[in-house]
């Protein structure tokens, strides 16, 4: 793959508590800095789902419904990538490869999913995810938007 | 909109129950969701669940659970489920997981793929 130079253009940088209302903070926040690439309605929808999942896993999974941190990053750089960078400090995910396979959740009982890495993979360009058990989980999602309005 | 706002009108007519939810989808919204709408059907008891998507102008992967759980409810009390006139991004996530193979959305037939 040929290496591009990004260059940076704006960054914003966000910390929140891990409660549910949240997600959607997050999203508009995350929407509002987009907004400035002038991306396609799809793109944006793209993002902020991508987003509303990983901060939903911080609240479910990494602190599982205690209290804790979310700190989001996002990028903007002059080619149109953005890219968001969310951490946590929780439980972290023993078998990231697993966790990321489509339908695979934790809860037996309840209703999860287990399509929250799927959809960020699928509406992402780019996913990794690291993490480390004790100590947390970093998700960093990629997508280079405003440039291509073809499929609006 | 900061805030994540969502809600629902009902519509009942003999055994045919429609549901018209609007806002977005998320975890949040989800959990009270899910409370209101099993209450319903448990009151209710429909033969059919009819759930109008048209002003959802959110969902993310709660929105799909959520959905399958109330497949699941209505399956157990012997009805059926449809999903009406989702928009284009709700249409993503829905096709993503395949959900046309548990129940009708927009009028068309799930095909056991």
């Amino acid at each position: 793959m040929k290496r591009r130079v990004l260059n940076e253009r704006n960054r914003m940088s966000l910390c929140l508590p891990a409660v549910s209302v949240n997600e959607g903070v997050a999203r508009a926040a995350i929407a509002a800095f987009c907004a400035q690439q002038n991306p396609g309605a799809t793109e944006l929808a793209d993002i902020k789902c991508a987003v509303s999942e990983a901060v939903t896993n911080c609240i479910v999974h990494a602190y599982a419904g205690g209290t804790g941190a979310i700190y989001i990053t996002v990028v903007l750089y002059t080619d149109g990538t953005v890219r968001v960078v969310i951490k946590d400090k929780g439980c972290g995910i023993a078998d990231v490869r697993r966790a990321r396979e489509p339908l695979y959740t934790t809860d037996a009982v309840g209703e999860r999913s287990g399509m929250g890495f799927t959809v960020m993979e699928n509406f992402m360009d780019r996913l990794s995810v690291h993490s480390r058990p004790g100590k947390g989980t970093v998700v960093v999602m990629t997508k280079r938007i405003g440039a291509s309005d073809k499929k609006e | 909109m900061i805030h994540t706002d969502y809600g629902y009108e009902v519509q009942s007519r003999d055994r045919l129950l429609c549901v018209y939810l609007y806002g977005e989808i998320d975890h949040h919204s989800a959990v009270a969701l899910r409370e209101d709408l099993d209450a319903l059907l448990l009151r209710e008891r429909p033969q059919r669940l009819v759930l109008d998507l048209s002003r959802i102008e959110f969902m993310d992967s709660a929105g799909l659970g959520l959905l399958m759980g109330r497949y699941r409810l209505m399956k157990e009390l012997g009805g059926v489920m449809a999903i009406e006139r989702p928009n284009e991004r709700v249409m993503k996530i829905l096709r993503l997981a395949g959900m046309e193979r548990f129940f009708e959305i927009g009028g068309v037939k799930g095909v056991g793929r």
